[in-house]
């Protein structure tokens, strides 16, 4: 009962996967991912008519925190440690399962887009864990808000993530995104909505106004922030940079999956550079977008934000019923 | 029917009247006055551009027409005229909150899968493309209905019923490539006419009860009152 | 017994006998050699649940059915046993927690020797339970399934009224009695259907029995009530959350990780292999009524306080999804799609098997809490990681598992099921095409759910600081308790690191049910999951592990070059007043955790809220009770009073006119039988 007869494919599988491409991937998420933010902090100064931070700000931040000592509460325990770790490691894997700058690549296979959520969720899981940890009233608060916040936001995304993977008949990103380009420019009723839905369950993850403030220094209106209120150091840097990882997974995701166009399909040099170029103006141009929102709107009371994400369920569900209903009739 | 072998504008009037279906979920789940007006002429403009395709996809003038007498009737002249209205009667600032929106939405969406169920058996139609645009609408009308027997406050109730009417209104348009010019022309001027009726009407109640809260309306006669 | 017995069965004749000399040593624990009989009791439940896996792996992995006969019951139907696959993979289920509970009991157990709760007891039904279990499984007949069934529910009524000091432990075994006993007619009455046109008691005839439609769905509806109601359907649930956490923990163990299961094994039986042709009618109404349990299972769940209460709400929600697979499975082959409806039967029984493991590790973990700290109560515990960290570390697996998060099993199956649901382009109907997602997509939100509600449990039990004092002085557990965890929880995590190992040895299972077997899932090696093909979905867990482990590592490595890991301790954020010690009544606790959710779910609930002004200060009280009560429990206990009150008006106290009634039916018996 033992599959004994498929170890060469496996050894096969292995050499594939450890390529450079992962080592790349890795690397454009790691190092631009600082990058995103640093444009989406500027675009926001200039249109609140500030000046804003230099480019490379999020690096000299992320730096200046892996240098300085690491302070834990008397109350935390070791999973309080663990954390950032863990939290860290699940978001980059993630980010290793969207296609960036090229269909194909092997690591989308280790995970179709359910892992991926999955992966994110874990995350999650062990973010309002070590929030709950020290035992302060405001952890405990980030965590249930969070977890109130997350428990919305996943159906929707799955449901929009359904809607995608019915009309391509995979949920592999990489196919998703290959039957996409393959048919050109379809207008789709679903992938509108599902667009729409995944934009607003974008902004509530990544805790971005109007569900959470990234900026607030207020504790009582924190969701994210007040479970990683107790963390310094390496370990608020690695919480920190996995913030700017999810932010930057999730703009990938959004525009590769529904304006794909540009992303390489075979491995070249000019292929791969033009799709480099492709992702880079795509997500310049989401940044100013949602640097544009967030200077429009303002952060919304917590109980408003149910109402925001049954706002997205239902566009997402609208999304389904249109691809049945317009697009799958037999 | 597979979405892809159509061309781009046939595709987009689709998207235009998925859009429509959408806006009637967005009165539905509105809970301010003013903003559920603002969701209706948006809801008339996207059906006045589904139509104007469906004129150049067909290349039927009249029905472009029909697409300028849309814009100016639903989008533009009877939202104006609700909006009026209600700085009238100082409801700028009233909130008709559902009891229950995820309900509301359920029930809605429960809608939309039933009409597909009931328009499917209709195979004779010449077009599988019709018969999905069929179903859509049948969806927008009964939306509408629902948000009439959700809604207390009598000018959600209208547009309620005004955007039944663009329900049926986009299964004329986009199934049977519109219906002759006269009776188009009558069926705006219908609803025209409809809307300031309504309007008095709002004036009359609001002046006899003070309220525009329908629920106050089920006394059937005074005399009731007197114990 | 015959010396003819296959292999496959004589283990689990063995694993039979072994249970019930369990029982039997068990009513020697009272006396003189009490400690003697006390390990043979456990080490004999051990060897039941190890032969049982034995038994379980040997039918899994041989190709047809292992057939065998005891001399015992009725005249003309001797007890007839047959092992097939899916018997072998129920199976396994049951030894593996078995095993586990034998290695658990001895530490646990050693409360009640000196306490007022007789241990004879509670070791007999414990063995007698058992017995009943595998012999459910092992049943070739109705008669014999029948008496095995109600061998397993009595005896586990017994273990529920365990504790009987406390009046609502009584209750709760009376309302299981009632519920399981309800629940044994409905199924008596689905086997009287199949028998009545098979001609006969045994399995075989009933596969044989020509069946219209029609019949065919009232045995369905029997038999899904019955079965149901065995494994805690909503609307059918409200015993289990009362009945489970009564008995003792590794009891609880059992009957949420195995029992259930025995329901689930029973409805797969029922519907797969004896009804014969499916219907996709009865698929939405099992997929329905599975997800209605998924979610009122974790939305309840999420309000409790009482972590064993709350664990058994689980269940609800677990058996929800175990269902949805189940109910994706009828939907697909009635419709003509073998290969993904085998997944869905696949998944679900992948799920019944992930669920077995995880919340018999958590049970056993709550038992490990109440052992060290005599505390059930969320509200009071805190900071227990400290106290105890190995059952820390198991109950933390646990709680990643349940909660649906890769690299645990718990994910396999809710991948599984999720990549079953998305095939839904296959079909015909646009309802269905729409609904299957839907179903999906609530599916998603249980996840969710559960993992804020597992962050709840493992936020407020084991991390933060102590809430009482008794949790404060938490006394370490034996050895015994700590390996079974240990044990569980290693399985959980192989259960979802080498899940194509898993789909292997559960392939047989629809293989020799259903004649098709899973061909793609396990096409591309051991170390790709690819349930429909690999370009439409691909998940390979041993990737990912290395893959985490490996960031994780690197990272650590890195980051803590400068210092070798040192960290300093500091007092936590008080907001600069700089006097606020943090003291343990400051942090959230269970009922606030989950408030935000109260709110938004909030008609879902009956909620009684009151706050009460006093002197001394202000008092919150908050109740959340179950609706089913007054939708339908309620009006069906009144109606029952109103037809007994009917009733009563026979009782006239005169002994002649109960005569007169005796006479009555001797003569009407009399005439129908003429």
């Amino acid at each position: 009962m033992v599959p004994g007869n498929s170890g060469g494919v496996v050894v096969g599988d292995l050499v594939n996967l450890s390529s450079g491409w992962v080592l790349l991937q890795a690397a454009l998420f790691l190092f631009g991912a600082p990058l995103l933010m640093a444009w989406v902090r500027r675009v926001k100064a200039r249109l609140q008519n500030r000046r804003g931070p230099g480019w490379l700000q999020p690096y000299r931040d992320l730096n200046k925190l892996f240098a300085k000592e690491a302070l834990v509460a008397h109350t935390a325990s070791e999973l309080f440690r663990a954390a950032p770790y863990v939290v860290f490691a699940t978001t980059l894997l993630a980010c290793l399962g969207v296609p960036l700058v090229a269909v194909g690549q092997p690591f989308t296979a280790v995970a179709d887009v359910i892992v991926l959520v999955g992966f994110l969720a874990l995350g999650r899981f062990f973010l309002a864990l070590a929030g709950m940890d020290v035992g302060t009233a405001f952890g405990g608060m980030g965590a249930s808000r969070e977890m109130l916040v997350s428990a919305l936001a996943e159906p929707a995304m799955l449901l929009a993530v359904f809607t995608l993977a019915m009309t391509a008949h995979s949920t592999n990103l990489s196919s998703v995104i290959d039957h996409q380009l393959a048919f050109g420019l379809v207008l789709r009723p679903s992938y509108l909505f599902a667009l729409m839905a995944l934009v607003l369950v974008a902004v509530a993850e990544t805790g971005r106004i109007p569900v959470d403030n990234p900026t607030t220094h207020l504790e009582l209106t924190m969701i994210h922030e007040a479970m990683i209120l107790e963390y310094s150091g390496r370990h608020l840097a690695l919480m920190e940079w996995a913030a700017q990882l999810k932010l930057m997974l999730y703009g990938v995701l959004i525009v590769n999956v529904f304006l794909p166009w540009g992303i390489a399909r075979e491995v070249s040099l000019a292929a791969v550079s033009f799709g480099l170029f492709a992702v880079v103006a795509k997500l310049l141009l989401l940044g100013v977008l949602l640097a544009v929102t967030e200077t429009v709107l303002a952060k919304m009371r917590l109980f408003r934000a149910p109402q925001f994400l049954n706002f997205s369920l239902l566009l997402a569900l609208l999304g389904l019923l249109s691809h049945v209903i317009l697009e799958g009739g037999a | 029917m597979i979405l892809t072998q159509l061309t781009l504008v046939e595709q987009a009037v689709f998207v235009l009247a998925a859009l429509v279906l959408f806006l009637s979920f967005s009165i539905l789940a509105q809970a301010r006055l003013v903003a559920g007006i603002h969701v209706f002429a948006w809801q008339g403009a996207v059906l006045a551009g589904a139509t104007g395709l469906v004129a150049l996809v067909d290349g039927e003038p009249h029905l472009l027409v029909s697409a300028g007498l849309t814009l100016a009737l639903k989008a533009l002249l009877i939202p104006w005229m609700l909006h009026r209205l209600v700085r009238r009667l100082e409801l700028e600032r009233h909130l008709d909150p559902l009891p229950r929106p995820a309900v509301a939405l359920m029930l809605g969406a429960a809608l939309v899968i039933f009409s597909y169920w009931v328009v499917v058996p209709i195979e004779r139609l010449e077009l599988a493309t019709t018969r999905n645009i069929l179903s859509l609408s049948l969806a927008v009308v009964l939306l509408g209905l629902l948000i009439m027997v959700t809604r207390r406050q009598a000018v959600t109730q209208v547009i309620g019923f005004m955007s039944m009417e663009n329900g049926l209104f986009l299964a004329a348009a986009t199934a049977t490539h519109g219906m002759p010019l006269v009776v188009e022309l009558g069926v705006a001027f219908d609803v025209l006419v409809a809307a300031v009726l309504f309007g008095v009407f709002f004036l009359q109640i609001s002046e006899s009860i003070e309220s525009l809260d329908v629920d106050r309306l089920n006394r059937l006669s005074a005399w009731e009152d007197e114990p | 017994m015959g010396g003819v017995f296959p292999f496959s069965l004589l283990l689990a004749c063995v694993a039979l006998l072994a249970s019930l000399a369990s029982a039997v040593s068990a009513l020697g624990t009272g006396g003189k050699r009490g400690p003697l009989f006390k390990r043979s009791m456990f080490v004999l439940l051990g060897v039941a649940g190890v032969a049982a896996v034995g038994a379980g792996l040997a039918a899994l992995a041989s190709p047809q059915a292992a057939l065998g006969e005891l001399p015992l019951g009725l005249p003309w139907l001797a007890w007839r046993l047959r092992l097939d696959a899916l018997a072998g993979f129920f199976l396994l289920v049951i030894g593996l927690v078995v095993a586990a509970v034998a290695i658990y009991g001895p530490g646990y157990v050693r409360d009640f020797e000196h306490g007022q709760d007789p241990l004879p007891v509670l070791g007999l039904f414990t063995g007698l339970f058992v017995t009943g279990m595998l012999l459910v499984v092992l049943a070739d007949d109705a008669f014999l399934f029948m008496v095995a069934w109600e061998l397993m529910s009595l005896s586990s009524y017994f273990l529920v009224a365990f504790q009987h000091e406390q009046a609502a432990n009584r209750r709760a075994a009376f309302l299981y009695l009632l519920m399981a006993h309800v629940g044994a007619l409905s199924i008596l009455l689905g086997y009287g259907v199949l028998a009545g046109f098979g001609e006969g008691f045994a399995f075989d005839a009933m596969r044989a029995a020509p069946l219209s439609p029609g019949w065919a769905s009232v045995a369905f509806g029997l038999a899904f009530v019955g079965f149901g109601m065995k494994a805690g359907l909503v609307p059918m649930h409200v015993w289990l959350p009362e009945a489970h956490p009564a008995a003792p923990s590794h009891v609880s163990a059992m009957m949420s990780g195995v029992m259930l299961k025995v329901a689930v094994y029973g409805f797969v039986r029922f519907v797969f292999d004896l009804l014969g042709e499916l219907q996709w009618q009865w698929g939405v109404a099992i997929l329905v009524a599975g997800s209605a349990s998924a979610l009122m299972g974790v939305l309840y769940a999420l309000m409790q306080h009482d972590l064993k209460r709350l664990l058994a709400y689980h269940s609800v929600e677990n058996i929800g999804i175990i269902f949805i697979g189940l109910g994706l499975g009828v939907i697909f082959l009635a419709t003509g799609h073998p290969a993904i409806g085998v997944l869905g039967l696949v998944a679900a029984l992948y799920h019944t098997l992930n669920h077995a493991l995880f919340k018999s590790l958590l049970f056993l973990g709550a038992g490990a809490i109440l052992h060290a700290a005599n505390e059930r109560d969320l509200e009071r515990m805190g900071g227990l990681l400290r106290r105890m960290p190995w059952t820390g570390l198991f109950f933390l697996v646990g709680c990643i598992s349940i909660s649906a998060l890769p690299p645990f099993n718990g994910f396999v199956s809710e991948w599984l099921t999720f990549q079953t649901a998305l095939q839904a382009w296959m079909l015909d109907g646009g309802v269905l095409r729409s609904l299957i997602p839907i179903t999906a997509a609530m599916l998603a939100l249980t996840g969710a759910l559960a993992a804020a509600c597992f962050v709840k449990v493992y936020g407020v039990a084991f991390l933060g600081q102590a809430r009482s004092r008794r949790v404060r002085r938490a006394r370490p557990t034996p050895l015994g308790m700590r390996a079974a965890q240990a044990a569980l929880a290693l399985l959980c995590l192989l259960a979802g690191v080498f899940p194509t190992t898993v789909l292997l040895w559960l392939d047989a299972v629809p293989a020799q049910l259903l004649g098709q077997g899973l061909s793609q899932a396990t096409a591309r090696g051991w170390l790709w999951l690819t349930p429909v093909a690999p370009e439409v979905a691909s998940y390979s867990a041993p990737v990912v592990v290395a893959a985490l482990v490996l960031v994780g590592w690197l990272a650590a490595v890195v980051l803590r070059r400068h210092d070798g890991g040192e960290v300093r301790r500091c007092d936590p954020w008080d907001c600069g007043f700089g006097q606020v010690l943090p003291s343990p009544r400051m942090q959230y606790t269970a009922t606030a955790f989950s408030q935000p959710i109260r709110r938004v779910f909030g008609p879902i609930f009956r909620i009684e809220e009151r706050i009460e002004r006093r002197e001394e200060g202000m008092r919150y009280q908050l109740l959340v009770l179950d609706r089913a009560w007054g939708w339908l429990y309620a009006p069906v206990e009144r109606w029952i009073h109103a037809v007994a009150r009917r009733v009563t008006r026979l009782q006239s106290g005169n002994i002649r006119v109960y005569l007169a009634w005796s006479l009555g039916t001797l003569v009407v018996l009399l005439w129908v039988i003429s």
